[in-house]
């Protein structure tokens, strides 16, 4: 993982201040080794990525061959986990499913990174028209709740794999901006930076390499929690029929239509929520024991 | 402080015309034609088309249609829905203190349980009180509220039938059945809430019983739970009360779903209808409402904030 090169604690401040320090990682790599919720949620979450990666050859039957004769049963020796309404195998739809939540996932937050680091960074180097263009931007962003700002834009543009990325990216673009803007403050001031400068860098050269390597430590922090909130917004939207699709499975899309059926079958809604639920514990797990091992001082 | 004040009214105000303006410019700049979806697909001449468009006042220009609908706005004229044909502004007023009530009651329900846990999960740090506490607040935290809904609807609605499952009783009419209903919506919208309390409390706790004066009011012999509660919780609910106004402002947001899988005809549902049968001046209206409801909200906790602690400057 790339956040041994971040940063060891440094610097003072509140929360979210994990700015700028020597790089040593050890410290960082044995707090992460040493605190057991991490070591289980990477398992799982290893495990969780292997399956999306290999469904196709991991699903025990088609996820989409229909079989009325079959509808809404629970666990069963043929059926592992049970049916849906069409009689589809749950089972081979919940790890079908796992792809479309982590590609989504792993596409928007990649996306709101890349842009918002760069929004934040840019804002807090060169400050003034540049800071008013970023960060107002992006406050205006942050004047919905996200759940909202999502259904309207997907209702108006239509439910689609490219559109809910899309917004996802957008509305975790500001955390990213917000992060790498406050700790793009901080390492400004530092005397590296003002030596870069004096020994005449261009400034992107000093983004580059003076400031982007010391603010990564909150950015990995937020990428991991980003990943679990890309998840919950995406399966949300599914639930809503406002994201993948169908007959494309996901796991949000399970629980929406299954919710029509809690009558007949429990089962058909249970799995899919277990399956949410525990990918999106693994990802906060993991963002909380990063921010505890990139800053001991916030342990709490 | 009074300046502070209308500064940051004036600030949402700003705001709030902002987010109208982006509301209106993005219906006009999508595509699709509204006139279409209400014509369907059958009857679609262009003699009709005109006339529809001619009777929504669509064909006047933009700018136009702009500043006749803000200034509805300012006389509280939503305009009227295309599907029902009723006025918007009075289904808004049915529907706001019915999700406003899920909202109120959910965050009084996360702060009843949400503090005293956190309380607790602090003074027993790192024993079984706090692991067990910690445990529920990450499955909490990261249970999504729809899948806590549909869970919750389904053990004490379907399988052991002893709530209601879905729908909506006037106060009025039953003040019981009112009450049972509201019970599952309400715990639904509290568990990430309650989450979220609890674990803003703990960390809050753990940082103030390490201050010195914690430390002086337990040496000079002051009974324990004089200073748990007298001393230390004082001084942690200041991050609380913060957390708290986001929570109120992301309740907003989780109402969609809740209001969705319980049948609660509130604001959000209103939305998701209008969503699901274009009717664009609903979407625009509610949009428009709970972004200011939400602005206004960031408002309230910055200036309840400000209040609570004085060492904060209205600057």
């Amino acid at each position: 993982m790339a956040s041994a090169t971040a940063a060891a604690p440094g610097s003072a401040g509140a929360a979210g201040s994990i700015v700028g320090a020597r790089s040593t990682s050890s410290p960082v790599w044995r707090r992460l080794r040493d605190n057991p919720r991490v070591v289980a949620s990477t398992a799982m979450l290893a495990v969780i990525i292997a399956v999306a990666v290999f469904a196709p050859w991991l699903t025990p039957q088609d996820p989409m061959a229909m079989s009325t004769g079959e509808r809404l049963q629970g666990p069963s020796a043929a059926h592992l986990l049970g049916t849906d309404e069409y009689g589809r195998d749950l089972l081979s739809r919940i790890i079908r499913g796992s792809r479309t939540s982590l590609v989504v996932a792993l596409l928007s937050v990649t996306a709101a990174t890349v842009i918002g680091t760069l929004f934040g960074v840019v804002g807090s180097y060169f400050g003034g028209v540049w800071e008013i263009v970023t960060m107002r931007s992006v406050d205006v962003l942050l004047t919905f709740p996200p759940i909202l700002l999502a259904i309207a834009v997907v209702a108006f543009l239509g439910p689609s794999m490219a559109n809910l990325i899309g917004v996802i990216a957008l509305l975790y673009l500001p955390r990213f901006a917000r992060i790498s803007y406050g700790a793009g403050l901080q390492v400004k001031q530092r005397d590296y930076v003002e030596a870069a400068r004096v020994v005449g860098a261009r400034a992107p050269r000093i983004l580059g390499t003076a400031i982007l390597p010391n603010i990564l430590a909150p950015i990995f922090v937020q990428i991991s929690l980003s990943l679990g909130f890309a998840i919950l917004l995406e399966s949300g939207l599914s639930f809503l029929g406002l994201g993948t699709p169908p007959p494309e499975p996901s796991w949000g899309n399970m629980v929406g239509v299954g919710r029509g059926y809690l009558r007949q079958s429990g089962w058909f809604v249970l799995w899919p929520s277990l399956a949410i639920s525990l990918t999106i514990l693994c990802f906060n797990t993991l963002g909380d024991g990063l921010r505890d091992s990139l800053d001991p001082r916030l342990k709490r | 402080m009074l300046a502070y004040i209308l500064r940051r009214l004036a600030q949402a105000v700003v705001l709030v015309f902002v987010v109208a303006t982006l509301v209106a410019a993005f219906i006009h700049l999508i595509p699709g034609d509204p006139v279409y979806v209400i014509l369907g697909e059958t009857n679609v001449t262009p003699e009709r088309v005109a006339a529809v468009r001619a009777e929504l006042g669509l064909d006047r220009p933009i700018p136009l249609q702009y500043a006749e609908w803000l200034a509805g706005l300012t006389r509280g004229d939503f305009g009227d829905s295309l599907t029902s044909g009723r006025p918007i502004g009075g289904d808004l007023l049915l529907r706001l203190p019915r999700t406003l009530e899920l909202i109120l009651v959910s965050t009084l329900l996360s702060v009843v349980i949400g503090v005293p846990l956190g309380v607790l999960a602090a003074s027993y740090r790192n024993r079984a009180p706090d692991l067990a506490v910690s445990t529920f607040a990450l499955i909490g935290v990261s249970a999504p509220v729809f899948v806590v809904g549909t869970l919750l609807l389904l053990l004490f609605g379907v399988l052991w039938g002893v709530l209601p499952a879905t729908g909506y009783v006037a106060f009025g009419d039953d003040p019981a059945r009112h009450l049972k209903h509201l019970i599952l919506p309400s715990v639904t919208l509290a568990t990430l809430e309650t989450a979220i309390v609890l674990r803003m409390t703990r960390s809050s706790m753990l940082e103030v019983l390490a201050e010195d004066y914690v430390r002086t009011a337990r040496a000079k012999g002051l009974d324990g739970r004089l200073v748990l509660y007298g001393h230390a919780l004082r001084n942690a609910l200041i991050p609380v009360l913060t957390i708290i106004g986001i929570q109120i402002g992301s309740a907003l947001g989780g109402t969609v779903l809740v209001e969705l899988i319980f049948n609660w005809p509130g604001l959000s549902s209103y939305l998701v209808t209008g969503i699901n049968q274009r009717d664009y001046p609903v979407v625009q209206a509610v949009v428009l409402v709970i972004a200011a409801l939400f602005i206004l909200l960031n408002l309230l906790t910055d200036l309840v904030y400000a209040v609570v602690d004085p060492r904060i400057r209205y600057g």
